[in-house]
């Protein structure tokens, strides 16, 4: 199978890609939002240094 | 203890009352301390099998002999539908353990399991969408399936209405979960819609366990992917979650203390 096949998707290129896109944009806002909301609630309470993995280290 | 003097109920003794004390402090730092722990591994499990799954979808699973590569789209429609509900029961499930027991941690759950579910129903109905436009010709109909999914989102974003308009966060958690408990009515709604109702939407395709109508080189792709999103639920909640209970106890000492580490 080629790339150009594989990006045609049999034709339904134009559905697929779509709704593969707004599942992954979905999926990745719902990890760096929250992450980013931590970070600057660590800021705002006056914590220097913030590693949003492992804050007791 | 902390800043918090909103229970209406009567002064516990004070065995229960230190219990009570210990429980609040304990749950809540150890809690957030725990998921900060968890979540680089449990996001990168999620990665992992995302792969797996993605290159299952796509790559190695054959085209559908009725509806060609656009049935692909199952991959994450399927799964996002599922983990819709799944994230509801766990807010209801939440909600009302913070009810009945007044237990914080609960109410934080419940809290940040909305938005998630919210946006797992909102992909669930697109991702739909998209499919439903080339096999059936139409972005949308009024059928019993969609329709009651479409009500989930409604009580997802009542919920979360309600926790921005309610500026006490006890409050708003025990008129959430009211609603949310209301809402699981819902949900059978959803599974036995396609049953109960002549909708154009597919019957079940997997939940018929002993006969499943799709093909292991699909299913196994199918269930990765359900698995990954499990694993992007888990994450995401653990991570919203740490943020809420900072908020909510920014005022107690062991917040402070993180600040000097």
């Amino acid at each position: 199978m080629s790339v150009t096949e594989f990006l045609d998707m049999g034709g339904y290129a134009a559905f697929v890609w779509p709704a593969y896109g707004i599942v992954a944009v979905a999926l990745l806002l719902n990890l760096i939002l929250p992450l980013k909301r931590h970070r600057r609630l660590r800021l705002e309470l006056g914590h220097r240094t913030v590693r949003t993995t492992k804050p007791g280290s | 203890m902390t800043a918090d003097n909103s229970t209406d109920s009567p002064a516990p003794r004070p065995a229960a009352r230190l219990w009570l004390a210990f429980q609040r402090l304990g749950s809540m730092s150890v809690f957030y301390a725990l998921a900060g722990r968890l979540i680089p591994w449990l996001g990168g499990i999620c990665a992992v099998l995302f792969a797996a799954g993605l290159y299952g979808a796509l790559i190695s699973a054959p085209p559908d002999y009725q509806q060609g590569d656009s049935y692909r789209i199952i991959f994450v429609h399927v799964p996002a539908a599922w983990l819709s509900m799944f994230v509801y029961l766990v807010m209801a499930l939440a909600g009302g353990i913070g009810l009945i027991w007044r237990i914080k941690l609960a109410e934080v759950i419940a809290r940040t399991s909305a938005p998630i579910g919210a946006s797992y129903t909102f992909l669930a109905l697109v991702t739909g969408s998209i499919w439903g436009k080339p096999m059936w010709g139409a972005w949308w109909v009024w059928d019993a399936r969609l329709t009651s999914e479409l009500v989930l989102l409604f009580l997802y974003l009542g919920f979360m209405a309600l926790q921005s308009a309610i500026e006490d966060r006890r409050s708003a958690a025990r008129a959430g979960a009211v609603l949310a408990l209301v809402g699981v009515v819902n949900l059978p709604i959803i599974h036995y819609s396609v049953e109960w109702w002549n909708t154009l939407h597919q019957g079940p395709t997997v939940s018929k366990l002993d006969a499943p109508s799709i093909h292991l080189s699909m299913l196994i792709p199918l269930l990765l992917m359900a698995l990954a999103f499990k694993f992007h639920f888990a994450t995401a909640l653990l991570a919203g979650a740490r943020s809420e209970i900072l908020e909510r106890e920014r005022r107690t000492r062991w917040v402070a203390a993180l600040a000097s580490e």
